[in-house]
């Protein structure tokens, strides 16, 4: 009895030891090989901020990143002097992205992150490198033109975003159904069950450049704000203008415009011409 | 705080939470004694379906199947538990599906309770409605079930104060109870967090405290004296 | 299931077994005719085209995102359950504390945090930490899981534990307080060992509960077996058939560790008789002989 309970308790604190162990091990090195935190701020490398399940925007595969975020991110760290091994992707959550940067867990983040006011006052930004806009995916034979034709239909959003409601504000007939991930909400509207999803128009273009929905969904074009991308940066960071400097170059060159076309092209979607190419500076700290 | 109350109608949201949990306990009930009686009936097919559903449900993670009733009742099977034309089909769908999901997950375990309260039960008793000529439903009615209730109040009452904190989960397919304003208040009041987790946490105990309490006291009073 | 299950009925004569063969037949139809219904949906939609499941047969699907999803899923339950035992140690020793204000406090803080949905502590500490930056940001939602889950787990087992302690024939703790121990010796070296060995099978059966409670992690993100299948779906544009491999994963998992349980127990039972039966925290030991045998009577409640 007294030796079973002893041999309990020591496979347990065994069990105890090597898990805590192994736990701080992956904390430190990142079980995906993307050195978290420990390599950022600092050393020769640069590490950057992404969204890792975005599809045509930031998405990760493996070791593999894709996505215009992606591309611009490499486009603009090549320009600063990085090649792409020196480079490190991290995941940077819409709701993380202010403590990441201040915390000097990474160095830039392109995450289809808009340049507000609020979030001047923690971070400072480049660019902006993209203006996007609020839009709506539809089905390819949907005559929804735009939120006026929302009403009595179903729109649907992610929980916690402020897009769907500011429609709701504006078309009191639309109901709203939330899912935790656009994902969800593409999936839903591919099998005709809602009729429109909401958000900035180039994630929306992300989800019908992909292949399984060719010819089934598209982005209405009609955009009913503006969103501009910037790249966030610690506010002691002294390379915005740096890569305000990248970014210009980048739509002068028309590599924007190529990156653009390359992740969410496909199905037809192009910038909205009246607010690109957009013109990087002006919210360096 | 009544602000944080009022304007992330805290309230309407435990409501909401009460609602989902009475409505999924007494469907899980129904369809947990179905379940239970299945898996002790004469015909195997019977029990064989009971005992897969309840391997099945058991081991799936709640958060996937209330996902599985969006997404493929709704979205795939085109099931609708509201009409389409009404202006709060959205909200009225969403909460059935939800109670739905909460109902068969949990029948799962209310079943599981019966059978451990039909283990309080001697085996003469069953023998006893069999030699007085009790066909199978009615020593299941009149003798078996009676007293596996009464047998199954504590596993019973856990299941439902498990059911009442996990209608939390339902939150996934954007039904608005207090997990969804939990999270909206996280994300949009920071400065608020401990005080919003302090008054969920609170609204929690006083809900589910009493129904501990009840289930001791009524598992004492209805206990079967052997 | 084994013919215990047999005493609730007669062996049937022919014409019962005539009913039973005609019921069971219509079950059977029941069955097979929603399970045709639901296939013709799925076709229609277009669900069980070869594009929605092929991934399933690519090999980066499995190395990028479901065994990751498995590791994370399986890593965060075995810390939790580790730190929870520690924790439900500490907790039952302080409920049977000889000091009163510590046996209190601790009654609360088990009370408190069996009441709270393991999601809602989730929810909280993923954001509380996100918004103090004490960690790296890849640490919080692992922090925030294991957070629930042990709080939530070690209030549980903490009672188990107690039930045990209580469950123990008297004689053990009057020999222990004979030979001189005091009470708090007693319960450590001889109370608690023999109920933490009797414990074992509701341990094991605990894990089942906290495996799949990681699932609630997909709320904060937490890079487990649903999140991933989330970001697989999200890659492959296959949302539910992904979802729908991650349940099928789960199953598979829970189902072999419920297995194990049931080894344990019964192994237990054969070698143990000594030791107080500490029943399973929802299921009171069955009264032999029983009617149902209680065989597989495991996987928690949680989400």
């Amino acid at each position: 009895m007294q030796r079973t309970s002893f041999r309990l308790a020591a496979v347990l604190a065994a069990g105890a030891l090597a898990l805590s162990a192994c736990g701080s091990d992956d904390g430190d090195s990142g079980d995906d090989g993307d050195g978290t935190g420990a390599g950022g701020g600092s050393g020769d490398g640069i590490t950057i901020g992404i969204k890792f399940d975005q599809p045509g925007l930031g998405l990760k595969d493996g070791n593999e990143y894709t996505g215009m975020d992606v591309d611009v991110a490499r486009a603009v760290a090549e320009k600063l002097g990085f090649s792409e091994d020196q480079i490190t992707f991290v995941e940077s959550p819409s709701a993380q992205r202010e403590t990441m940067l201040q915390a000097g867990q990474v160095d830039l983040i392109f995450a289809t992150y808009s340049i507000t006011d609020s979030r001047k006052e923690s971070v400072q930004f480049a660019g902006p490198y993209f203006v996007a806009g609020q839009d709506l995916l539809v089905a390819q034979d949907s005559d929804i033109a735009g939120p006026a034709d929302l009403d009595g239909k179903i729109l649907c959003s992610v929980t916690g975003s402020t897009s769907a409601e500011n429609v709701k504000a504006e078309v009191p007939g639309v109901q709203l159904q939330e899912y935790g991930t656009y994902s969800e909400c593409v999936e839903q509207l591919s099998n005709g069950t809602i009729d429109a999803v909401t958000t900035d128009d180039v994630i929306l273009a992300g989800f019908a450049a992909q292949e399984a929905y060719a010819g089934k969904l598209k982005v209405v074009g009609a955009p009913f704000s503006t969103e501009n991308y910037g790249v966030g940066l610690n506010q002691d960071d002294d390379r915005c203008e740096d890569v305000n400097a990248a970014l210009t170059e980048l739509w002068e060159e028309g590599t924007m415009e190529q990156i653009i076309d390359d992740n969410v092209g496909a199905a037809g979607f192009t910038p909205n011409p009246e607010t690109n190419p957009a013109e990087a500076g002006g919210h360096c700290a | 705080m009544t602000e944080l109350i009022e304007e992330y109608q805290l309230l309407d949201a435990f409501w909401m939470t009460i609602k989902l949990t009475a409505y999924s306990a007494v469907i899980s009930l129904i369809l947990g004694t179905i379940l239970a009686v299945m898996r002790v009936s004469p015909v195997r097919i019977f029990e064989w379906v009971g005992t897969t559903y309840v391997t099945l449900l058991r081991n799936t993670p709640l958060t996937l199947i209330v996902l599985f009733c969006s997404l493929g009742l709704w979205g795939q099977l085109g099931i609708e538990l509201a009409s389409r034309d009404s202006p709060t089909f959205i909200v009225d769908n969403g909460f059935r599906l939800a109670v739905l999901g909460l109902s068969v997950y949990h029948a799962a375990f209310v079943c599981e309770a019966l059978r451990s309260g039909v283990n309080t039960i001697p085996l003469g008793q069953a023998e006893a409605a069999r030699s007085i000529g009790l066909t199978f439903t009615q020593s299941m009615t009149q003798v078996i079930l009676p007293q596996a209730f009464r047998g199954a109040i504590t596993p019973l009452g856990n299941v439902l104060i498990a059911l009442t904190k996990n209608t939390t989960v339902v939150a996934a397919i954007g039904v608005a109870e207090t997990a969804y304003r939990m999270k909206a208040i996280a994300e949009f009041e920071p400065s608020l967090l401990m005080v919003g987790f302090a008054i969920v946490a609170l609204g929690f105990v006083i809900l589910t405290l009493p129904m501990g309490m009840l289930t001791s006291y009524l598992s004492a009073r209805l206990a079967v004296k052997r | 299931m084994s013919d215990t299950t047999r005493v609730l009925f007669d062996a049937p004569g022919p014409k019962a077994r005539m009913r039973y063969r005609i019921m069971a037949v219509i079950g059977a139809l029941v069955i097979l005719g929603l399970l045709y219904v639901v296939y013709g949906r799925l076709e229609e939609k277009g669900q069980l085209t070869a594009a929605r499941w092929d991934w399933i047969l690519d090999g980066s699907a499995w190395t990028n995102y479901l065994l990751p999803g498995i590791w994370d899923t399986l890593r965060a339950a075995a810390i939790s359950i580790v730190l929870s035992m520690v924790l439900a140690l500490v907790l039952a020793m302080a409920r049977m504390s000889d000091v009163a204000p510590l046996r209190w406090l601790a009654s609360v803080v088990v009370e408190f945090f069996r009441a709270v949905p393991v999601l809602i502590m989730m929810l909280f500490m993923f954001w509380f930490l996100v918004h103090r930056g004490w960690f790296p940001d890849s640490l919080n939602p692992m922090i925030g899981v294991v957070f629930g889950l042990t709080m939530y787990n070690s209030a549980v087992l903490c009672e188990v534990i107690r039930n045990g302690v209580a469950s123990l024939p008297a004689g053990q703790r009057e020999a222990g307080l004979s030979i001189g121990l005091s009470p708090a010796q007693v319960r450590r070296t001889i109370l608690i060992p023999q109920s933490l060995t009797a414990m074992l099978p509701t341990l094991v059966s605990q894990i089942i509960v906290i495996t799949k409670d990681t699932a609630l992690g997909y709320l904060i993100l937490y890079p487990e077996l649903v999140t991933r299948a989330r970001q697989l779906g999200s890659a492959e544009s296959a949302t539910l058939p992904a979802y729908v491999v991650a349940a099928v994963l789960f199953i598979l998992i829970n189902y072999t560790l419920s297995k194990i349980a049931e080894a344990v127990e019964n192994r237990q039972r054969r070698r143990n008789r000594s030791a107080g039966k500490v029943g399973d925290a929802n299921e009171p030991p069955p009264v032999a002989p029983a009617i149902v045998p209680s065989g597989g009577g495991h996987g928690g409640f949680g989400g």
